[in-house]
């Protein structure tokens, strides 16, 4: 057999896992792997401007098209400018392979130049992690890598490969399966306690599915929208989840938690069954926790046993894939008959409706609702920042189907939204993807503006730009009354620094500034006519506040409703 | 709200206790720092840890005592599960079970009535003397925690220089 180099074996390696796209950014010891890249035709190479914009846009990519994404940088620098995003995707368990260049094995350990021990540095935040020191163990280091970042509850792995190794020659042979010892995933549930789960609703009067990003990671959608139109069981889903269930059917409650709509937060508070599917209980989520869901059993379906009574006592636990557990589920789901709970429901829906004041003034809600008017028909992915740009995309956009909402959730990640967008572009380059970021956060990554326009990746940046790192002004409006501790990002002009408008034209790409509301329908259209990307700068209502609103440790029922 | 609201403690208190766990990793490097990292970032108490092959080389078996209440007990254990080197998560603590420890004490003895006494109470608790310096004794002793807490307290009053112990090892009874 051939020999061929370590560099070559982990381009044969990719192509072999479906690899087509790659992002990255070079350095010394990075060279050798990525001239092969260069040399082939099967992987397309997307040079970022900063390490960062590299690993969210592969976890943009991973999002909206369920594949594994994968980034590339060199050691040191280059690999722990990685650590952000490989966090990112760790929380928000997203199927994510990054390879890291390091030193030569004989200077590991030397404090080389650009020496970082990646390993270490991200033991914690990686599903698993590799440092290849031997040849030979290549092929089976590739192969698993994949095989645990997709598989299970999915994640990001991590491949230190020492540049030395990657011009070493060996013979290649890519194994066909894997075998972990200590990784065996469950998928099927346990059946009896999927009988349970029938059981339990058979008893209850005020059933509730709590939905997170599980359902969309396992590609559960359908399974779950039958279940609960079967049952008649109202469906609230977490941020992650949003998308997992069509918000406009009537049994959406849409959202819960921190930022949730009243209905679905009292919703959780009266239920006296709650059906947890891929959904971990997150602080967020449940307020305090003490207070949570006073009423209720729980029922909780997970593929990650970790995550089952963490933080809340589970009463009928299923461990497993959410899409197999809903399939057994709806072979013996009856029809629901919950008319009383869907009434009390009901009340609370025309009473405390999701809403804003909808007057003359430029609010960023209204933005956020117009998008989703100009694209309802043909459907858009929304990408977010975070911050209030990232709640007032979750509220007031109606998402009706998965992998159309991209937003850094577990982590919070300011700067994800715009490479996140561009990496979820190249995965859906016919689709139409909305960048809503804040002024604050746009700025951490604005640099990845010359990645778009030179690539011609035709995303959407709409900046709510309030001169403000809102969220935390709000919570400092809120709770520190009113001393706003370097939030301010603009004195009193929010277009002087930066102008947006000349920062996007700077690079080529098309500048628009909106200060009115009877603007904003106009801009946005032709935004979405534009073939290239677009910054539009939407100068907002400066100290709008998103409500509802549960303040961090109170209980889900201590909602602060500001308008509405 | 037209719902009653009743406070329901979800998180049940605990009392802090000692569990044994053995675990079977993979023998590969990092292997033990994945662990004793798990630990520190979850905020888990290690009591002790002690590792060392096993009959298949590939595989070595960590005894680890942890210091928690069941609930954090519950989780040390489905985390060390989802460890990917992780292939087996054993817990002692309910059943039957044998333990030891291996300990050095390092004793003052320098007057030869000391001495003498010390050897006597060594003598009687079936320990060892295994160095004979000019101004202590070392004392080698294994067994379960009673008879090694016992063993230090007896010295204690002699004056103990140094304590250098090997952690829990244990092993699951065949019954």
């Amino acid at each position: 057999m051939a020999k061929i180099t370590g560099a070559e074996m982990m381009i044969k390696g990719l192509i072999a896992e479906g690899v087509t796209h790659v992002f990255g950014y070079p350095g010394g010891t990075i060279i050798p792997l990525l001239d092969h890249i260069y040399k082939g035709k099967d992987i397309k190479f997307h040079l970022t401007r900063h390490e960062q914009g590299a690993v969210h846009a592969a976890d943009g990519y991973a999002r909206v098209t369920g594949d594994v994404g994968v980034c590339m940088a060199t050691s040191g620098p280059g690999a722990t400018n990685l650590v952000t995003g490989i966090a990112t995707a760790n929380m928000d368990s997203i199927p994510m392979v990054a390879i890291t260049g390091q030193v030569k094995c004989t200077l590991i350990g030397n404090d080389a130049f650009q020496e970082a021990d990646m390993v270490g540095i991200t033991r914690s935040i990686t599903k698993h992690n590799y440092l290849v020191k031997d040849i030979k163990e290549l092929p089976k280091t590739i192969k698993e890598a994949f095989h645990i970042a997709r598989t299970g509850r999915p994640g990001p792995v991590l491949i230190d490969f020492p540049v030395d190794v990657q011009v070493q020659m060996a013979e290649f042979k890519y194994p066909k399966t894997v075998d972990i010892k200590g990784y065996k995933p469950t998928y099927k549930g346990h059946l009896g306690q999927i009988k349970r789960i029938s059981k339990a609703i058979a008893k209850s009067k005020k059933p509730l599915l709590y939905v997170g990003g599980g359902v969309i990671l396992s590609e559960a959608s359908k399974e779950l929208t039958k279940f609960a139109r079967k049952t008649d069981i109202p469906v609230t889903t977490t941020m992650m989840g949003l998308g997992a269930f069509p918000e406009d059917d009537r049994l959406s409650l849409g959202m819960l938690g921190m930022h949730g709509t009243a209905y679905a937060n009292h919703s959780v508070q009266a239920a006296d069954l709650i059906i947890a599917v891929g959904a971990r209980f997150d602080d967020r989520v449940t307020g305090r926790i003490d207070d949570f869901a006073p009423n209720a059993s729980i029922v909780h379906i997970d593929i990650d046993p970790s995550s089952v009574s963490k933080n809340v006592e589970v009463d009928i636990p299923v461990i497993g894939d959410a899409k197999e557990i809903l399939k057994e589920l709806n072979k013996i789901a009856k029809k629901g008959k919950f008319d009383e709970w869907h009434k009390t429901i009901a009340v609370w829906k025309k009473e405390l409706p999701l809403k804003y004041k909808d007057d003359a003034r430029l609010r960023p809600q209204y933005v956020v609702e117009q998008i989703y008017e100009l694209t309802k028909k043909e459907g858009a992915i929304i990408v977010t920042e975070v911050g209030q740009n990232q709640m007032w995309a979750a509220q007031h956009f109606t998402y009706t189907k998965p992998r159309t909402w991209v937003s850094s959730g577990g982590l919070g990640t300011m700067g994800y939204g715009f490479p996140a967008a561009i990496g979820a572009q190249v995965g859906k380059p016919d689709a139409i993807v909305f960048d809503i970021a804040g002024d604050g956060s746009i700025q951490m990554n604005i640099q990845e503006l010359a990645t778009a326009v030179l690539e011609q990746i035709p995303v959407k940046i709409v900046i709510l730009n309030n001169g403000y790192l809102g969220m935390v002004r709000q919570w400092q409006e809120l709770f520190y009354d009113r001393r706003y501790a370097f939030t301010t990002l603009a004195k009193k002009d929010c277009t002087a620094c930066p102008d947006f408008v000349k920062l996007a034209e700077s690079y080529g790409a098309k500048g628009m500034r909106i200060t009115e509301k009877s603007e904003v329908k106009k801009a946005l259209k032709t935004a979405i006519k534009t073939k290239g990307p677009v910054v539009m700068d939407f100068i907002v209502e400066r100290e709008e506040n998103v409500f509802p609103m549960v303040p961090a440790g109170k209980s889900i029922s201590e909602m602060l409703h500001g308008l509405a | 709200m037209n719902y009653e609201h009743k406070t329901m403690n979800r998180n049940k208190e605990f009392n802090m206790e000692k569990f044994v766990i053995s675990v079977l990793v993979e023998n590969k490097f990092g292997v033990l720092a994945r662990v004793a990292g798990l630990f520190s970032a979850r905020g888990y108490n290690i009591n002790s840890l002690a590792v060392g092959e096993t009959e298949a080389p590939e595989v070595s078996r960590m005894t680890i005592v942890v210091d928690a209440d069941e609930r954090i007990f519950e989780q040390v254990k489905k985390q060390l599960n989802k460890l990917i080197d992780t292939i087996r998560v054993q817990d002692l603590t309910g059943g039957e079970y044998v333990d030891r420890e291996l300990i050095f004490i390092k004793v003052k003895a320098e007057k030869i009535g000391i001495r003498e006494k010390i050897v006597k109470i060594v003598d009687s608790t079936g320990a060892e003397i295994v160095d004979i310096g000019k101004k202590s004794f070392t004392v080698e002793e294994s067994g379960d925690e009673h008879r090694i807490k016992a063993l230090i307290e007896l010295l204690r009053p002699y004056g103990i220089l140094e304590i250098v112990r090997t952690g829990k090892i244990a092993i699951q009874c065949d019954n």
